[in-house]
């Protein structure tokens, strides 16, 4: 009987939680009835909700005048904020599958929230097309189907590109997310009653945790994972092909699908980092996001910021080595010109707040990562923000730049985006447990009986 | 709602474990006796009971997860190079099938309908979703205890209460009438 080897699972046990019993009493009391706090952010994001379909109906009834869109810059917050969104949801494909597949030990009580994230931040970023469209009731333009003469659309074209790219990976990441959580909605459901008990009974589709059942899960569960790894790093490198294939100049550069990966990879763990402090503080989940979990979120920030502040330097490098008087131009604009506090609060954020991340002592400070995190997620907003407005803004002829100023509607789905996204997530928080609660058993030490039977 | 599979003429035992030693013992225990069809549950995919305790292998989920992924690429690269076969418009000189190009919607593609095909996969093989009652169940099977459910007829159902009892469940229930989990 080889049982000595049963707590080696090749993870680093959990020192504060010692039973299964304890995981399932921690978590799944946060379904519980949510408290005034919860209300309180719920009310909020709930009326964010409203501001931004008041925002959207209003530019669908008078038109997308009502934007700052005009030539020359025809992409403005939108789209930046269509690939924050998208660039978000990649920390929760990252943790979830990546780093499932090298067996990260930490990653077991940060993904189920960070999967969350990923699907509603894919939610929310797909609208932005739909909104910047302008004409939403064309919106089914997007999907390829042959007009009424059968010519099909331009399949080298990157939009339709992004179209197979953004869908693929929502469904792929729903499922995936949707899948991990099955077991944890039959735990939900043996805990719950009443109609909580009907809900959990239907969404976890009968799991009983059989042998046959987790023999299958679990191996259905690494394949996802392997798909989901090319995926992630797919997506982002054909999003940032929207911009590399054209030739506006501080577009048509080959790093882009790398950095523009680095850069979501960035944002998206700073997001999490956002998120898990409030929810660890909120929900009393101080046993399983420890500071350790915390400390690696960290140095994952700390590399991936090392790689697009390498980037940005070598942006400009490359624009002085082309000797290209537009390339030199676009580049010297984003610095000195009319847009150098976006770029200033680009490099200020992304490349100047995230050093601090080299000392260990802040790397384990709660309150230091949360700040931290917060000038990242600004930082990489407005990084999306310089690519997009001042190259569009200051492309060849001198005759035809132009200035682009966001209007107060595209503020208003700016800000209500954010309020979108939240609204699902705490939702996410109430309905579904948070972290992951078969999973975080295998950090836990097995009960064992520990005495030698018949074999 | 579908009613639980009946075994005729078996009785099924359920045995509540609260280790996991304890359970992967009575598993190979079990297959020691010659019982094939006999289910173990767990709060966890703990391996050691799958592997150990109930030798499993493959799963053949990975061949849908294969077959799902080079439908996916080989329908990627048949629907674009169609369509710019369909109407041939050449543009900028370019070739009419622009393979770098189609290689995006053909691993696109390829991603998604692997993972869907794992997902159904998943749901054939482990005979999900399961909406039978949950009669050969424990609900501290999805807290921190393990299980085993084995159906005897009436002549082995003594040995196999015996064999359960030797390792100490937390609880040992006996239903007169099996079913088919």
């Amino acid at each position: 009987m080889a049982t000595a080897d049963v707590t080696n699972r090749g993870a680093l046990p959990n020192p504060d939680v010692g039973t299964y019993e304890e995981v399932n009493r921690d978590i799944l009391k946060v379904l519980g009835r949510p408290g005034k706090g919860w209300w309180m952010l719920f009310g909020i994001a709930a009326a964010g909700v409203g501001l931004f379909l008041a925002s959207w109906f209003w530019q669908i009834s008078k038109g997308i005048g009502v934007s700052g869109l005009n030539a020359p810059v025809g992409w403005g917050v939108y789209i930046t904020t269509f690939v924050f969104w998208v660039g978000i949801a990649h920390s929760g494909t990252l943790i979830s599958a990546i780093l499932f597949l090298f067996r990260a030990p930490w990653r077991q009580a940060i993904y189920r929230a960070s999967e969350a994230m990923t699907v509603f931040a894919v939610m929310t970023a797909g609208l932005f097309p739909l909104i910047h469209v302008g004409r939403v009731w064309h919106a089914y333009w997007l999907i390829p189907y042959p007009n009424d003469r059968f010519l099909w659309p331009n399949f080298r074209s990157p939009l339709v590109w992004d179209v197979f790219a953004i869908t693929t990976y929502f469904t792929v990441s729903a499922v995936f997310f949707y899948l991990g959580t099955i077991p944890d909605l039959a735990a939900a459901r043996d805990h719950a009653r009443g109609l909580r008990k009907r809900f959990y009974q239907v969404i976890s589709l009968g799991w009983r945790g059989t042998d046959r059942e987790w023999h299958h899960f679990s191996k259905a569960y690494i394949y996802l994972a392997a798909l989901a790894t090319p995926l992630v790093l797919s997506v982002h490198s054909v999003v940032s092909w929207d911009f590399a294939m054209a030739i506006v100049p501080g577009w048509h550069t080959t790093i882009f699908a790398p950095y523009f990966v680095a850069g979501a990879i960035f944002s998206g763990v700073a997001l999490v980092i956002t998120l898990a402090v409030p929810m660890r503080k909120f929900f009393g989940l101080e046993k399983y996001l420890t500071v350790k979990h915390f400390e690696a979120m960290a140095k994952l920030c700390m590399l991936t910021s090392a790689i697009v502040l390498y980037a940005y330097m070598t942006e400009y490098f490359l624009a002085w080595y082309s000797g290209e008087p537009p390339e030199r131009g676009s580049f010297w604009n984003r610095v000195f010109g009319h847009y150098w506090w976006a770029n200033w609060i680009m490099l200020t954020c992304n490349g100047l707040v995230p050093l601090m991340l080299w000392f260990r002592r802040v790397r384990r400070s709660i309150s230091a990562l949360f700040v931290i995190s917060i000038f990242i997620n600004i930082g990489m907003w407005f990084e999306r923000y310089v690519i997009i407005v001042t190259s569009l803004s200051h492309e060849y002829e001198p005759w035809a730049w132009g200035l682009y100023r966001p209007s107060i509607v595209e503020m208003g789905i700016l800000i209500g985006s954010f309020c979108w996204f939240g609204f699902w997530f705490l939702l996410f928080t109430r309905l579904l447990p948070p972290v992951a609660i078969a999973e975080m058993k295998e950090v836990v030490p097995p009960p064992m009986r520990g005495r030698e039977t018949e074999s | 709602m579908i009613g639980a599979k009946r075994r005729q003429g078996h009785s099924g035992f359920f045995a509540l474990f609260e280790h996991l030693d304890s359970t992967i013992d009575a598993c190979k225990a079990l297959r020691k006796a010659g019982h094939k069809r006999f289910r173990a549950y767990a709060p966890l995919p703990e391996h050691h009971l799958l592997e150990e305790g109930l030798a499993k292998k493959h799963s053949p989920v990975r061949v849908f997860t294969l077959a799902g992924a080079m439908t996916g690429a080989a329908t990627g690269f048949a629907f674009t190079t169609w369509t710019s076969l369909d109407w041939p418009l050449i543009t900028g000189g370019k070739p009419l099938m622009s393979i770098p190009a189609y290689v995006v919607i053909a691993f696109e593609c390829a991603i998604l309908f692997g993972a869907l095909s794992t997902v159904i996969g998943l749901f054939i093989n482990a005979g999900l979703p399961n909406f039978r009652p949950m009669v050969a169940y424990h609900p501290a099977c999805s807290d921190g205890s393990f299980g085993v459910y084995v159906t005897a007829p009436p002549a082995e159902a003594e040995a196999v209460k015996d064999l359960l009892s030797g390792f100490e469940p937390a609880e040992l229930r006996e239903d007169p009438e099996g079913f088919d989990v």
